[in-house]
């Protein structure tokens, strides 16, 4: 299982990692507002439900 | 059952719950099953050398960039004739995963074209469509952004939308408009010619559905939020009222 890029290693790894970077940030964004906003919307829920 | 049952909040809430945790699951199954055997099983191109690794990511990412504006123009037209606010609230959350991907494929394919062209930027026909689409992406995104009323905004990004699917079709067939620029043609054909070999090509045809199903993943949760948020604003409006 053993790859060699060889002179290639740079732009191989390098597109690997800059889409794993830009997808990680993009899927951790989604779920960070996601719960963001869920957490907002139970606590005004739970208001208006005490009222 | 019909298609716009789906244009009710609760039954798109309802329906997306159940399917999420499968389509998760077979996202991730397709990415690293596809990325696996891409990177490490498939030998190098004789031509391409081991760049020819890249192609697993730059070419679903490409795709997926264009199609996303697609969904983006069919639920806009939707929201355009019928005035369903789901079908809005799921362009604006295609966006910012439309835009992510666009930057994928250039980000990629420039640390391709540096060794295979001698370059990280071509005035190509394909790749100015595509950087055209990316800003395409931010207008769209900004514009959601700048208008307060919601219904406005979806009515004008829905126009923006369907300009800037003149560049979605281009950023597809630039190559074939123009026979000329570095950026050769479609490595998926149903030409077997054209077609890339099959020792990449089933890796490859993996990982486009790992970028498929990711997209639908993030679009269906981006959603939810925005009819979470909606309703969120909408309490909260009633709350100051009161």
């Amino acid at each position: 299982m053993t790859v060699t890029l060889g002179k290639y290693a740079l732009p191989v790894l390098g597109s690997y990692a800059a889409t794993i970077v830009l997808l990680g940030v993009l899927v951790a964004v989604t779920l960070w507002r996601g719960a963001q906003v869920r957490r907002a919307l139970a606590a005004v829920e739970a208001r208006a439900g005490d009222e | 059952m019909s298609i716009w049952e789906y244009a009710n909040p609760k039954r798109f809430m309802d329906t997306s719950t159940r399917v999420l945790p499968v389509l998760v699951l077979a996202t991730f199954a397709c990415l690293l099953v596809g990325v696996i055997w891409g990177f490490f099983f498939t030998p190098d191109d004789y031509r391409q050398g081991a760049t020819v690794r890249i192609i697993y990511l730059h070419v679903p990412a490409a795709m997926m960039a264009i199609n996303a504006w697609v969904m983006m123009l069919v639920t806009s037209l939707i929201w355009l004739v019928r005035r369903h606010h789901v079908s809005a609230l799921a362009a604006k959350a295609a966006a910012p995963v439309g835009l992510t991907f666009t930057l994928v494929a250039l980000v990629t394919g420039a640390l391709w074209g540096q060794p295979m062209w001698g370059t990280w930027w071509a005035w190509d026909p394909r790749l100015t469509s595509f950087l055209i689409l990316f800003l395409f992406y931010l207008g769209y995104i900004a514009l959601w952004a700048a208008i307060e009323d919601r219904d406005a905004a979806a009515d004008l990004t829905s126009v923006l939308c369907l300009v800037g699917s003149v560049f979605a079709v281009l950023s597809r067939y630039a190559v074939n408009f123009w026979n000329q620029g570095l950026h050769q043609g479609a490595s998926l054909s149903l030409d077997a010619e054209e077609n890339v070999s099959d020792v990449f090509w089933q890796p490859l045809v993996m990982c486009i559905a790992g970028f498929v199903l990711l997209f639908i993943t993030l679009v269906l949760l981006r959603t939810r939020t925005e009819i979470r948020a909606r309703r969120l604003a909408a309490l909260l409006m009633r709350e100051r009222m009161a």
